[in-house]
């Protein structure tokens, strides 16, 4: 099982999440956050003067999904929040030891 | 017959003049809502408490002596003083009928539209030292300011003084109100510096953005609506035809001179920065706004639009200026009352009026003795209980320090 993490752009949401649901992705745990990467943020102008926004506003998608769906949900990412431009952000794939369906107490992949 | 139309041109006249007079007034949440926009948050209630007080002392202190310095109907062109408090006589009807209609509105009118002037030029201080003055010296100066410095500037022109001999004209004040309250704020921000963080050590501006810009919006709204009144009512009479026209007409010029000015200033500020600065849009209302005061009679309201737009642009290569010299301004104000109210001082020659000598006398006057007299005492205020608050006291918000309370306490996380 793997865990997949996705940071994205807000307004690219919805286009994730139906990507994501037509490759049969059952649940997705989105979260707002904020952060940089290489561009280290984007500077404004207030009157003439310079500021820096540090952090700019993303969105955090956890998907925990069996090994074989691992391809197509990076290619749904990686298609549905592509903008071409900077700051469409990243998806991050880890090993996942263990997943438990609380209601039932299910575990492995049949808890997915 | 007649003497009942003198009594009814008189009403009508003294009715005008209280209406404008407050519609000024109003110019005084105008100040307050763009100021509380302009600043940080945690700034917010000590320049609401700044507005709202320094409107009440320059009530008081207008009554008390600045009225009658400034319309003292002395002798002397230079010195007024006859201090004498301003009681509730007014003129009688057989008065008014026996002038023949030349006493065309009642004493106290006037007095209230002349009250709510000087609370204008002491409301364009506050903006300029927000978020670090202490203030208690803030409303010491005011004290001084309205009671003192502008109404003595207010009769050299308005009271038959000097400048008025000299040919200086300054129709509703770009000069007597703008100009001098501009030059107070900033003989106030040089002795007091900048915000703390506001220029770093190798010469950048750090951008500190305001906090409400729809308050900052509806606050320039609010002076726009006002200035009807502000230029408006200076004509000082409306019941004849002649008369009736020129109000509308300051009322259609200081209208467009306004548009000219926002449209100016977007502009500019979309080819200087890449982006629709509103705050320079506002700014540049109230840059038209102050250019056209000085004569909003005479010229079309074509050419009032184009003094306007000068105005407008001239507002954003000042305000980017005066950061370059380190003069801290949050608002704009010295900038938009200050160089904009020079500028409408000299716009007075495109329309005919006056000569740009008298008109460079004028403001030189006025700004020579604003500016060294609000030195002198802000440098006395700074000697006894100081301008600044403290740095603790600045970073954590000038609101706890000398108010005790937040503008939005349930949105600040502590």
């Amino acid at each position: 099982m793997k865990l997949i993490t996705a940071i994205i752009k807000p307004f690219k949401l919805d286009d994730v999440r139906e990507a994501l649901s037509e490759i049969g992705v059952a649940g997705i745990t989105a979260t707002e956050v904020k952060g940089f990467g290489r561009q280290k943020g984007h500077t404004e102008l207030y009157r003439g003067a310079e500021y820096v926004v540090d952090f700019l506003p993303k969105i955090k998608l956890e998907i925990a999904i069996d090994d074989g769906l691992q391809q197509g949900v990076i290619d749904a990412i990686t298609q549905a929040a592509n903008t071409g431009k900077i700051g469409d952000g990243k998806i991050f794939v880890s090993d996942l030891s263990e997943v438990i369906r609380i209601r039932t107490g299910e575990s492995g992949a049949e808890a997915l | 017959m007649e003497n009942t139309v003198i009594e009814l041109a008189y009403a009508l006249d003294t009715f005008y003049f209280l209406v404008m007079g407050a519609f000024v007034m109003w110019m005084a949440a105008g100040f307050a809502m763009l100021e509380a926009g302009m600043v940080r948050s945690k700034s917010t209630v000590e320049i609401l408490t700044k507005n709202i007080a320094l409107y009440s002392i320059a009530s008081v202190m207008y009554m008390i002596m600045g009225y009658n310095i400034m319309y003292s109907g002395t002798d002397s062109s230079w010195w007024p003083f006859a201090i004498d408090i301003l009681t509730n006589a007014d003129n009688t009807a057989e008065e008014v009928i026996a002038s023949g209609g030349d006493t065309y509105y009642s004493g106290l009118s006037d007095f209230f539209f002349q009250v709510v002037f000087v609370a204008t030029a002491m409301s364009i201080v506050s903006g300029a030292v927000a978020e670090r003055m202490k203030l208690w010296s803030f409303l010491v100066f005011a004290v001084v300011m309205c009671g003192f410095i502008y109404p003595v500037q207010g009769f050299w022109k308005w009271g038959g003084g000097f400048l008025d001999a000299a040919g200086f004209s300054d129709f509703a004040g770009s000069g007597v109100v703008h100009l001098c309250g501009a030059t107070a704020a900033l003989a106030g921000v040089i002795l007091l510096g900048a915000r703390k963080g506001r220029y770093t050590a190798d010469g950048k501006v750090v951008a500190m953005p305001g906090c409400n810009m729809p308050l900052a919006t509806l606050g320039t709204f609010i002076l726009w609506l006002g200035w009807f009144g502000f230029n408006g009512g200076s004509e000082l009479i409306i019941s004849n035809v002649a008369e009736a026209n020129a109000v509308s007409l300051v009322f259609v010029n200081t209208n467009a001179a306004a548009a000219g000015g926002v449209i100016a200033a977007l502009i500019t500020a979309k080819l200087m920065f890449g982006k629709a600065d509103l705050s320079m849009a506002l700014n540049g209302a109230l840059a038209g706004l102050v250019s056209i005061t000085a004569e909003p009679l005479a010229p079309t309201p074509l050419l009032a639009t184009l003094i306007g737009a000068i105005g407008g642009i001239i507002v954003v290569f000042s305000i980017v200026t005066m950061d370059k010299f380190k003069l801290d301004d949050p608002v704009g104000a010295i900038s938009v009352h200050g160089v904009c109210g020079v500028w409408g001082l000299i716009a007075v020659i495109l329309s005919g009026g006056s000569s740009i000598g008298a008109q460079l006398y004028g403001a030189v006057v006025i700004f020579a003795w604003t500016f060294i007299v609000s030195m002198i005492f802000w440098a006395i205020i700074k000697m006894i209980i100081g301008l600044r608050v403290s740095e603790e006291a600045e970073l954590e918000g000038i609101d706890l320090a000398e108010c005790g309370m937040e503008a939005y306490p349930e949105f600040v996380g502590k």
